[in-house]
């Protein structure tokens, strides 16, 4: 039986197939990525728009999908970060932990990037099990590189932008190079692990 | 070669048709707005379909051309001069060896489009050499002092047999995925209507102003997880003022999208001022 909830039409070339959550959504993403001819496949929160395909060939196809996943064999990417964060601090008070604690256990889950979306090479990485409510002011400017929360997800700003997660730490792990055979470091499916490193240069 | 920038007003970028098959990564398709005027401009200079061109976004721009190539200006009729004396427009017009070639701002459209014989051949990104003016991918807004570089020209200029582009009507809509979030049926919402098109329309999307579209009682208020967007879908606020996505637009968005504009009428959206108005039918 098929783990589909449904499809949407989203005018005559695309559709949006509504799943459970954002696992099943990567895990549809990628298993529809090896049958069926898209010019986009676009996995997010709890639906797959796969765009520029015959409607009728997706339905054909999607309806054998049984939930598998084959997100747990992505690639493993491992990124050094100063957890010197200015959020920290207060998130680890609101999370009834010490900071020290807030950072062994970030570090100690293997995430899994999603979905990507908001800038090019920014992963939505699910691993963490915390609920961490978005800053009520956006700052106006967050550098690049910065590891954040929000959700239950983490993410790692490619470039400096306005923005509302939580900042922990910081990395100079380069996510997004347009120069790359893949310019995103973190492309959904990519697997995560954190690295707490006393300095940068510490982490090279 | 390279053309030489001496002076651009408004915004002009290099578009081409854009780097579809990236969003998944969050890099927008971008591309001509226009594509029916980008792909004239290409046919009458004798252009691959293919090959980039300049968007002219209410701007004007003047260059010199040290060697003599064709060129074609199409979209939002504007004034072409070379050397300062009138010549055709949307029609091959041969500059000749260090002359300077201007298109001044249009007085109705919006978006005026350059074809170069040989194509703007700027390094690509991802495939294309499109600017996106959302994350800015892509080569950098084109401003007086830059250098353009020229492909070389394989093709012979076509003045004849070109079919003229189309004219403007209502906007076709085809059914979006939302369509059970809003009280009726948002195709007929929206094509019972004359909405005004807003100033703070962009290349991201062309923002709509008229009486709103409200949603079901069942849906008041709830949020909707991130999803991905196609190019033309008109997605609705909380405030119902609908939102036309065009090719800069951001991969997700988390508003509900009530219909999607036929792919075919896009290229009005590209051509309508702020204060005008558009109308929309069933598709």
């Amino acid at each position: 039986m098929s783990a589909v909830l449904g499809v949407r039409p989203v005018g005559h070339a695309a559709a949006l197939v509504e799943v459970a959550d954002a696992a099943a959504a990567l895990a549809l993403s990628l298993w529809l990525r090896e049958r069926l001819q898209a010019v986009d496949i676009v996995p997010a929160a709890a639906t797959v728009l796969v765009d520029g395909c015959a409607v009728a060939d997706l339905h054909a196809v999607v309806g054998h999908w049984t939930g598998e996943s084959a997100a747990a064999s992505g690639p493993l990417v491992e990124v050094p970060v100063v957890y010197d964060g200015p959020d920290l601090p207060a998130l680890a008070g609101q999370l009834g932990l010490s900071p020290a604690e807030v950072v062994a256990q970030h570090a100690a889950v293997e995430h899994v990037v999603a979905f990507c979306g908001f800038a090019p090479g920014f992963g939505y990485l699910q691993g963490s099990v915390w609920d961490v409510p978005r800053l009520a002011s956006p700052r106006p400017r967050v550098e690049p590189g910065s590891v954040a929360l929000a959700g239950g997800w983490t993410g790692i700003y490619p470039s400096a932008s306005p923005g509302g997660w939580q900042l922990v730490g910081r990395t100079d792990a380069v996510l997004w190079d347009p120069s790359r055979e893949s310019p995103a470091l973190l492309a959904p499916g990519t697997r995560v692990r954190f690295r707490p490193v006393a300095s940068l240069e510490e982490g090279r | 070669m390279n053309l030489t920038v001496l002076d651009t007003t408004g915004l002009v970028t290099v578009q081409d048709a854009g780097r579809p098959g990236h969003a998944h990564l969050g890099v927008p398709r971008a591309g001509w707005l226009d594509e029916p005027a980008a792909g004239l401009a290409n046919r009458l200079v004798g252009n691959e379909a293919s090959c980039a061109v300049l968007e002219l976004t209410l701007g004007s721009v003047a260059l010199r051309c040290p060697s003599a190539v064709w060129v074609a200006a199409t979209g939002a009729p504007c004034a072409v001069t070379v050397d300062g004396h009138a010549v055709a427009f949307a029609e091959p017009v041969r500059v000749a060896a260090g002359s300077v070639l201007s298109l001044g701002t249009p007085a109705s459209g919006v978006r005026t489009y350059l074809a170069v014989g040989g194509g703007i051949a700027v390094d690509p990104v991802l495939g294309s050499r499109s600017t996106d003016t959302l994350a800015w991918v892509g080569p950098a807004p084109v401003t007086a002092g830059a250098t353009l570089p020229v492909g070389t020209d394989t093709g012979e200029p076509q003045a004849l047999d070109t079919p003229r582009p189309p004219v403007r009507g209502p906007l076709r809509l085809l059914p979006g995925p939302r369509a059970d979030w809003f009280d009726a049926d948002p195709v007929d919402l929206l094509a019972g209507s004359t909405w005004s098109v807003g100033a703070a329309s962009n290349r991201v999307g062309m923002r709509l102003e008229g009486p709103g579209l409200r949603r079901a009682a069942a849906y008041d208020g709830r949020e909707l997880a991130s999803e991905g967007m196609v190019l033309g879908a008109v997605q609705v606020p909380p405030d119902g003022q609908p939102v036309v996505f065009l090719a800069d637009h951001p991969v997700t968005g988390g508003y509900p999208v009530a219909a999607v504009v036929h792919p075919d009428d896009l290229w009005m959206c590209a051509q309508v001022r702020p204060g005008e108005t558009v109308r929309f039918r069933r598709g």
